[in-house]
């Protein structure tokens, strides 16, 4: 089954724990997803593996890009059940604050979803929701 | 090249790459480093894949690739004390990396100011005018004004 088919199946049974065996990405960054309401979130586990500085301590930047762009592409399968999976295309992201040692989660939601692209826009936190660590602008070619 | 190899600062360079634990966990390798830019490496992994069907490197591995190399960008560029945080980052994605191909990346930091330091990166597999993904990237200096190390060159 492709990416995309299993993501939906998962969806449906509202059970995403074969995530990381689904995206081996996912498994390497420590990610999980969860459905709260219309909204999916992405917790990025925290592992030693994440950290780019180790006298902060704090977590590697790419980190956190990574986990907007996941987060943005989860929202896409979950919302729109697209056929095949989107391409990303291009990614901005603002660092706000940096991460802690420590779990961070992050959500995406569709600014436009046009034929073609779609335009997401990605929040990181972590203990205050209030308080992101990251934004990001995510667009997609989906077809 | 070959010359920076043997040098005592690059040998102290890789070893301090290496000792970043997210980079060892990408198995990011160092290849040049100078003022005037650095060139890493990200050897094809399976794991680092999003879709087992297509095999590709997932974008989120590429961005913290180039998301790397453009922080050691400022790195070779800057004091050894000087502390610097990402502002920004925008990538944009060409074409898809070839299944089981390492990745190359490139960056300079082409513009520093006491605050702040401007870098471009590229992804390749062979020739940097075949991108797989082109970063621009901004950092700010946390602590003391950047100090540019190109100026002595």
């Amino acid at each position: 089954m492709s990416v995309v088919g299993a993501m939906k199946a998962m969806k449906e049974k509202g059970d995403f724990s074969d995530l990381q065996k689904v995206v081996p990405y996912a498994g390497f960054m420590g990610l999980s997803l969860e459905q709260q309401g219309d909204e999916f979130i992405t917790t990025m586990h925290y592992s030693e593996d994440l950290i780019g500085n180790k006298e902060i301590p704090a977590l590697h930047g790419g980190t956190i890009s990574a986990v907007l762009e996941m987060a943005s592409l989860f929202q896409i399968a979950c919302e729109l059940e697209p056929d095949i999976m989107p391409k990303i295309v291009t990614i901005t992201v603002d660092y706000m604050r940096s991460g802690a040692a420590q779990d961070t989660f992050a959500t995406a939601v569709a600014t436009r979803v046009g034929r073609r692209v779609v335009n997401m826009r990605a929040t990181a936190w972590q203990e205050d929701r209030n308080k992101p660590i990251a934004t990001a602008n995510v667009n997609f070619l989906l077809a | 090249m070959v010359k920076s190899v043997f040098s005592k600062l690059f040998r102290d360079r890789q070893e301090f790459l290496a000792e970043v634990p997210h980079v060892s966990a990408l198995g990011i390798e160092l290849l040049d480093f100078s003022p005037r830019g650095v060139s890493l490496k990200l050897p094809y992994r399976e794991d680092l894949v999003a879709d087992p069907e297509d095999g590709l490197f997932s974008g989120g591995a590429i961005s913290a690739f180039l998301d790397n190399t453009c922080g050691y960008a400022v790195s070779a560029r800057t004091d050894r004390d000087n502390v610097f945080a990402t502002l920004d980052l925008r990538i944009d994605y060409m074409k898809p990396a070839t299944v089981g191909k390492d990745v190359l990346s490139f960056a300079e930091c082409y513009k520093m100011t006491r605050r702040i330091a401007f870098v471009r990166g590229v992804a390749y597999h062979k020739n940097r005018n075949e991108p797989i993904a082109n970063a621009t990237a901004t950092f700010m200096f946390t602590g003391p004004a950047g100090t540019d190390t190109r100026e002595n060159l």
